[in-house]
């Protein structure tokens, strides 16, 4: 898979084929982050095949829904469990972000995996994603936010319009 | 303050901090929903707001309202600064001629009490040359 922009959050349910042995078969159902809703089916059976005798031939997704955050505007620190694939092994990790949305939180994860551990997505399997209390959170790089008092200066503040003015006597103004 | 985007230009109160980047912000009487917003697009103005961290919506307009905040902003020379920059634009050429006209009159006063100050100071005496045909 490859994380392209944001990544949604979609509830897939899908089943075998009814056969004549198995007239009712279960129901699997899965929280998938994907792209869109094409590569979300498409993981639902990269990982049901694995954990489960189902194919894509013998069966059928019967939901695939986009699953919207219930509270967007509020800041979550969301655990994500994973396991990814790297040069010499794989490996189970659990890491935490801060976001407001889950799925925001699972792109993250994504793009801080790549930055990390050079891990691309198609090697990376999310396991689980929880939103934390902030009481239970275990990285130190979360807990610092969790200050009602926070303060924290913006340093050195570049200078992003080099064009306006192109050209010009005096240094930027940095300090702020 | 928020400078650039497609909120840019608009005020907006840091409700609270989501991470080393992102800030939750929120302006209710100056039309910014609330949402996440990257610190570089942000600027620090002088006004502070006294609210509890993650104040809601609602509470957050009667809190603007009841802190003036608008007002404060108003009074800033930034936000002066602001506000001639886009009268300047505006303008009409009518406006530019009375401009010229308003500019022309302020500098009249002005170059009439320096001229008034120059002649008061005492000139120093002027150097005497040495001048080869004069002295014979």
């Amino acid at each position: 898979m490859k994380a392209r922009g944001d990544l949604k959050e979609y509830q897939v349910v899908g089943r075998m084929m009814p056969r004549p042995r198995d007239r009712v078969p279960a129901l699997y159902q899965m929280k998938i982050f994907a792209p869109d809703k094409c590569t979300a089916k498409s993981r639902f059976w990269y990982f049901v095949s694995q954990l489960k005798k189902m194919k894509k031939t013998q069966g059928e997704i019967l939901q695939c829904k986009e699953m919207y955050e219930k509270h967007p505007l509020v800041i979550k620190n969301v655990g994500i469990w994973l396991r990814y694939v790297s040069r010499s092994g794989i490996h189970n990790m659990y890491r935490e972000y801060r976001d407001l949305t889950s799925a925001g939180a699972v792109t993250q994860c994504y793009r801080d995996m790549g930055a990390r551990h050079r891990a691309r997505a198609s090697t990376i399997q999310i396991i689980r994603v929880e939103e934390v209390a902030a009481s239970k959170t275990r990285r130190p790089n979360i807990k610092q936010f969790h200050n009602s008092k926070i303060r924290f200066p913006l340093t050195h503040r570049l200078n992003r319009k080099l064009h306006k003015p192109r050209f010009t006597t005096s240094r930027p103004h940095l300090t702020f | 303050y928020i400078s650039y985007g497609p909120d840019a230009g608009k005020l907006a109160v840091i409700v609270d901090v989501i991470d080393q980047n992102r800030a939750l912000v929120d302006g209710p009487c100056s039309g910014v929903s609330r949402k996440q917003m990257n610190f570089k697009a942000l600027e620090l103005t002088s006004i502070v707001m006294k609210i509890p961290r993650g104040l809601r919506p609602g509470n957050l307009r009667k809190a603007w309202e009841k802190q003036e905040v608008q007002k404060k902003w108003d009074s800033t020379t930034w936000a002066q600064k602001i506000a001639n920059k886009k009268k300047r634009a505006q303008l009409t050429d009518f406006d530019r001629f009375k401009l010229m006209k308003a500019k022309q009159a302020r500098n009249r006063l002005i170059n009439v009490e320096f001229g008034k100050l120059r002649k008061t100071v005492k000139r120093p005496a002027p150097r005497l040359r040495k001048k080869k045909s004069v002295k014979k």
